[in-house]
């Protein structure tokens, strides 16, 4: 995952509610590696067929920040969705809430989900329709996003996951300095579940 | 101390390291892989890292394979048949265990860990699927996963979590007639919203509940995440234990005896508490059917579609114009004016062999109206089908018998619903465009679907059920 520290991009509001995962990428996209040059044509795919969607508009089309509605990324686990975030160069998602799995997706891939109010999140994507073309700029260290208007908002973030973001690290290095625990586990759960192991 | 519920104990079971941060390592006893994450190996392979513990990763196609085929070779096209072929060539790199198109066992993932064994009660048990809440009917905690996170899975048999808020759904009462569990559940979504059970894992609980059958419990478990909740666990009882007696994963002879001992301590403690707890009357629940493009968009047969004229909170009232727009219905007209194109029955919700006893039971001696595909979740469940006479009935009546798979569902296997077509489906999602771009679904219980399919309309199945 590249990591992030700061980032400043231009605002796209969707204002959809509960804007599920198969909208951000339909399924049969799913089957195309992370890594297609084609990824970026698959976020939004069916609702880009409408010529009115914003992604479809100039400067919506060049956006790297999303500012969505509640339950932004509700449903299917696919990290597609995040995927195709990414090769759009999205870095950042701003919604009042999300769906559980894809917040998570967001983290393990460098896109950084950020929960402001809705309040707040009405009001930024009121002003990025009043100024197409406005940045919002994040700094992960400070927790900290500024909006068009230099308006600053804190967001909270795991310390985990900040610190995993901000060194563009995945879990895995972290979960092996854990080893011995793991083979402490392993041997009291083993001791105590034998019967779980019977089959395996 | 306070008690524990039921999520926490297995938890506290679990944990093989706790941080200060809130973050908790927790021991993954069984992760099962549908065709679809065959990329988490492709990653392990590019990261050069193995699978840590083999025998407890169970593979098997299911999403990808088309229902018309029974082997691999069978698979024309690239996009389907390249999933269930890589699948099969990590397994066996990897060592991990796999259920292939040939073997009876293979078929939905959600279907088969429980019908196998392979979920038990007081588990982790983790997979690349949101629908993984299914198994936590048999009182284990089950939840979807991303692909990255099911890499870490195979590479370190655990996982980094955040111990959820707590919610327990109480369903009091007796059901009444022709409704089943798929109402009740789309009855709950309907109450709490598509979001009400964020951040949460949701228990269940109540009369209702400890009345149900097994498979009842792995419907509601399975749409729990449709509610927002990644959890939706049962508390275990005699029932449970029952079912998983005998089955091949689980324990035998003097284990079975410990496990046993050990499970029936699976239930919330009477001084547990929970963040939210919510309650409905069984007896209140009719059959259900989705009218709109999220599960929450759900109405009792009976009723009209809504009208956003009608509707006081400005979210709503716009997101159900919207809707109503992209589904081709008219605000005020009956649930049983809608015509439908074609009917599915089948997916991890509702392809169970009660399920399709029950479809069989409205389906004897009436005829299709509509293309109908009646789709077994795995190939016991196909084998147990026809034992019992059932596919002979669904053929008569004019209906296709298909393999198993999550086909219709998800789309990706060639069985599509087509642009601006309309769908009665047993699955668990109605969201725009998922069994096809275009396609129309509302979301009904086996038995609502093949009354769908006998009628060619949203029909109120206990109308048939009377008649017959």
């Amino acid at each position: 995952m590249e990591a992030f520290t700061t980032f400043k991009g231009i605002g796209i509001p969707i204002d959809i509610i509960n804007c599920d995962t198969d909208q951000i990428i339909p399924a049969r996209f799913l089957r195309r590696d992370r890594t297609d040059p084609e990824m970026p044509s698959f976020l939004w795919h069916d609702l880009r067929e409408n010529p009115d969607f914003i992604f479809n508009k100039a400067p919506f089309d060049k956006g790297k920040v999303v500012v969505a509605d509640i339950n932004w990324g509700c449903g299917s686990s696919r990290e597609g969705a995040v995927y195709a975030l990414n090769a759009n160069g999205i870095r950042a998602v701003i919604a009042p809430s999300f769906g559980d799995i894809h917040y998570n997706n967001c983290l393990k891939w460098g896109v950084l989900p950020v929960r402001l109010s809705r309040d707040d999140c009405d009001k930024l994507r009121q002003q990025l329709h009043d100024e197409p073309g406005a940045e919002i700029a994040f700094d992960l260290d400070a927790q900290s996003a500024t909006g068009p208007d230099g308006a600053t908002y804190s967001f909270e973030i795991d310390p985990f996951d900040k610190y995993r973001m901000l060194n563009g690290l995945d879990d895995y290095g972290v979960t092996r300095e854990y080893d011995a625990q793991f083979d402490a586990f392993e041997a009291t759960h083993k001791a105590e579940y034998d019967w779980l192991y019977g089959k395996a | 101390m306070a008690g524990k519920t039921l999520f926490q104990k297995i938890w506290d079971n679990h944990v093989v390291v706790a941080r200060d941060d809130g973050k908790t390592l927790l021991y993954v006893d069984r992760q099962l892989l549908p065709d679809w994450q065959h990329r988490a190996f492709d990653a392990l392979v590019d990261q050069g890292r193995t699978v840590r513990k083999p025998k407890q990763n169970f593979a098997m196609p299911d999403h990808s394979v088309p229902t018309t085929v029974t082997t691999v070779e069978e698979i024309t096209e690239d996009v389907m048949r390249v999933p269930v072929e890589e699948l099969a060539r990590h397994s066996k790199n990897f060592g991990v265990v796999h259920f292939d198109l040939t073997d009876e066992r293979h078929g939905i993932v959600h279907v088969v860990g429980p019908e196998q064994g392979i979920t038990l009660p007081g588990l982790i048990v983790v997979c690349g699927d949101s629908h993984t809440s299914t198994n936590g009917a048999l009182g284990c905690i089950a939840f979807g996963i991303g692909t990255s996170e099911v890499e870490h899975v195979l590479a370190t048999q655990t996982i980094w979590q955040e111990m959820p808020k707590q919610m327990r759904i109480n369903i009091e009462g007796e059901l009444g007639y022709g409704v089943t569990a798929k109402d009740v559940i789309l009855a709950v979504i309907g109450k709490i919203g598509t979001a009400g059970g964020t951040g949460y894992a949701i228990e269940f609980a109540g009369s209702a509940i400890s009345a149900m059958s097994m498979e009842g419990r792995m419907t509601m478990s399975n749409m729990t995440i449709e509610a927002g909740a990644r959890f939706g666990l049962m508390p275990v009882d005699d029932k449970a234990i029952d079912y998983v007696k005998g089955r091949p994963y689980a324990p035998t002879g003097e284990k079975w005896e410990q496990a046993v001992t050990a499970w029936r301590n699976l239930q919330s403690d009477e001084d547990a508490s929970f963040d939210r707890e919510v309650t409905l009357d069984a007896s209140e629940i009719a059959p259900m059917v989705s009218w709109g493009t999220s599960p929450q968009d759900v109405i009792q047969v009976t009723g009209n579609v809504p009208d956003p004229a009608q509707e006081g909170d400005s979210d709503r009232k716009a997101d159900i114009a919207s809707s109503l727009e992209y589904m081709d219905l008219q605000a005020g007209m009956p649930m049983t004016d809608i015509k439908v194109d074609k009917v599915f029955v089948g997916a991890c919700t509702n392809a169970r062999i009660e399920d399709l006893r029950a479809a069989a039971a409205v389906a004897k001696g009436r005829k299709a109206q509509v293309e109908t595909l009646i789709v077994p979740g795995s190939g016991l469940v196909k084998k147990q089908a026809e034992a019992e006479g059932l596919d002979t009935i669904f053929i008569e009546a004019g209906m296709e018998w298909r393999q198993p798979g999550c086909s219709m569902c998800c789309a990706l296997n060639g069985d599509i619903v087509g642009s601006g077509e309309r769908v009665a489906a047993t699955n668990n999602r109605n969201f725009r465009g998922r069994q096809g771009p275009g396609s129309r679904t509302h979301l009904v219980s086996p038995t609502m679907a093949v009354a769908a399919s006998v009628t060619g309309r949203i029909t109120d199945v206990r109308k048939l059920m009377e008649e017959a």
